[in-house]
């Protein structure tokens, strides 16, 4: 019994929607302070070190398994929540014709379907318009260039372009080709050289209304669509912690009166600073090319 | 007070039900909800009309059966009373009440008000005991020696009535409440040791297969229990599932 009762039973279903959802909580913490970076600073610095975060997030084997761990939970997330969805509304076939729901529950307990469906549209857009781009389309991706100013003989000043890489910046000209997104071959000799950034950094800001000349997209009504999109998904996102959280705790049994309030007071920061830290990006990303 | 009521009206099981509209009037503030059915009930007999089958036995909040969904909530609008200790000075002259049966698939409607709640009696069966040596030598229960706050504990567990209105109020209509309470009261004392990783395994899975929904932790449960049980019992319920179901 034990063993199917880990996944059939509707607590054990539930102790997998708390563990998946605290999960994701964590995994919110760590996007929000690595992207925090995009929102302070837009210059060159902040590209750089952007770009260089971003290929240590693609490269490093715990963050690897991480994210698979993160794919993994949404999906459990998903299908358990539905599932759970389905029974309970078949658990009462007939409505009240008069239910005053508001008084005994908070609105966001009562439609925690409703409010994630929505974050999973929101993942779902979020990752076709960043992480299919970067990762699996076929198409090419935008490298890191740093633009320098030399001198030539005559003290003319001269602009070059230099691939910004892993190793040392690599002059940006016709003997070089660019294969499979970021490797950098010599033309003549067909030998990698070298393993470019991408520049996440300038996706992200022309993505949501800067520097829109070097990509051509999107066009600004786009990029006022997507702003006003994703600060409205970090208001549903908001929603679903001001309950979820410490509904977590206590389907995973912690609920004792001399924590409880600590719990709580968390959840409710929780669920206004996480959404709140996201949303600061694109808004002030596009804000400030007004 | 002169009041209009709206109240569901179902023949039988298979009948199909609706809404009846019934004005009535001389109602006192003093009068029990359940006293205002009666006066209710003598004027449909009077004239010849079927009276609103509802389910009542002590009218002192102590049997649970007085199951109604009143204005939207289980039991009415007053907080920590059954529907036979609400009373109608809770309500003006002039309102529109509308009265209804508790909603679950697990308690079918048998006619207009009345529910059958014998799911919560099949998952008392399936694990809401304690064996006890009944061959003429019972232990004393007041021998065993049990810290004071888990005897209080158990005791507020055990004032569960089984009324069902936690699974009326619920969105999901889960009776986690009521089977926590009924696991608590048993899994806090040395008594109910001996069954208690079966017992919290069976009533759960007796639970689910009544087709009771699933809690989503909304607290409307809480709220509306006429006795006060507390969520803090779903939780120690989640405890003893999560112990069980590692160590069995
Ligand atoms: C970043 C994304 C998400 C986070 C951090 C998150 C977090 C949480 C947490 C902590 C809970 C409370 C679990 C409990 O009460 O035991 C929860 C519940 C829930 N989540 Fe999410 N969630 C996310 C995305 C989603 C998505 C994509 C869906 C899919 C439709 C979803 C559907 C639900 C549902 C239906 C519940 C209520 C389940 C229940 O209480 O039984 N969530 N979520
Ligand atoms: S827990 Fe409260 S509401 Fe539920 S059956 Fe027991 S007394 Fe009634
Ligand atoms: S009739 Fe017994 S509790 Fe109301």
């Amino acid at each position: 019994m034990s063993k199917s009762a880990l996944l059939k039973s509707s607590l054990a279903k539930k102790y997998w929607m708390a563990l998946t959802g605290l999960f994701l909580c964590t995994f919110l913490v760590g996007h929000l302070l690595g992207n925090l970076q995009l929102a302070f600073d837009a210059g060159e610095d902040g590209r750089k070190a952007f770009n260089e975060y971003a290929y240590f997030m693609a490269h490093n084997p715990m963050i690897k398994i991480l994210s698979y761990l993160t794919y993994i939970s949404i999906l459990f997330h998903t299908i358990d929540g539905i599932l759970l969805t389905i029974k309970n509304k078949k658990s009462r076939p007939i409505g009240y014709a008069k239910n005053n729901a508001n008084a005994n529950s908070s609105s966001s307990s009562r439609n925690m379907a409703l409010l994630g469906s929505l974050i999973l549209i929101f993942i779902v857009t979020h990752m076709a318009n960043f992480w299919y781009k970067a990762k699996i389309s076929s198409e090419s991706f935008p490298l890191h260039i740093i633009k320098i100013d030399v001198k030539d003989q005559m003290g003319q000043s001269q602009n070059i372009d230099l691939y910004h890489t892993k190793t040392s910046p690599i002059p940006k000209t016709d003997d070089i080709v660019v294969k499979n997104k970021t490797e950098l071959y010599d033309k003549m000799a067909n030998v990698k050289i070298a393993e470019g950034y991408k520049d996440l950094h300038s996706l992200v800001f022309a993505f949501f209304g800067q520097d829109k000349s070097k990509y051509g997209f999107p066009k600004n009504e786009q990029a006022l669509f997507y702003t006003l999109f994703y600060v409205l998904s970090m208001c549903v996102l908001c929603f679903h912690l001001w309950h979820g959280f410490a509904s977590a705790f206590q389907t995973v049994g912690v609920n004792h009166s001399s924590y409880n309030t600590i719990i709580k007071s968390t959840g409710k920061l929780f669920a206004i600073l996480i959404p709140l830290g996201f949303a600061i990006i694109p808004l002030m990303i596009f804000l400030n090319q007004i | 007070m002169k009041l209009t009521l709206k109240i569901w009206r179902q023949k039988g099981p298979e009948e199909k039900g609706k809404i009846v509209t019934y004005p009535i009037d001389n109602i006192d503030g003093d009068m029990s909800f359940l006293e205002m059915m009666d006066v209710l009930n003598v004027e449909l007999v009077k004239k010849g009309e079927s009276p609103v089958a509802f389910d009542h036995d002590c009218r002192e909040g102590i049997c649970g059966s007085c199951s109604m969904y009143i204005d939207g909530e289980a039991h009415g609008p007053d907080r920590g009373v059954t529907t036979c200790q609400l009373h109608m000075r809770k309500f003006k002259d002039g309102d529109t009440i509308y009265i209804e049966p508790w909603r679950a698939k697990a308690f079918p409607i048998i006619k207009d008000l009345v529910v059958d709640r014998s799911s919560f009696d099949r998952i008392m069966n399936a694990g809401g005991y304690i064996s006890v040596n009944t061959s003429g030598n019972t232990i004393d229960a007041n021998a065993t020696p049990i810290p004071k706050e888990d005897a209080d504990k158990a005791f507020e567990a055990a004032t569960c009535i089984g009324c069902g209105a936690c699974v009326a109020s619920c969105k999901n209509a889960s009776a986690m409440l009521f089977v926590s309470a009924k696991v608590s009261q048993l899994a806090l004392l040395p008594q109910g040791q001996v069954e208690a990783k079966d017992r919290v395994l069976k009533m759960v899975e007796a639970m689910d297969e009544e087709g009771f929904g699933n809690c989503t932790n909304t607290g409307a449960c809480e709220v509306e229990c006429p006795k006060g049980i507390s969520l803090e019992n779903i939780a120690r319920m989640n405890r003893e599932y999560l112990k069980a179901m590692v160590k069995k």
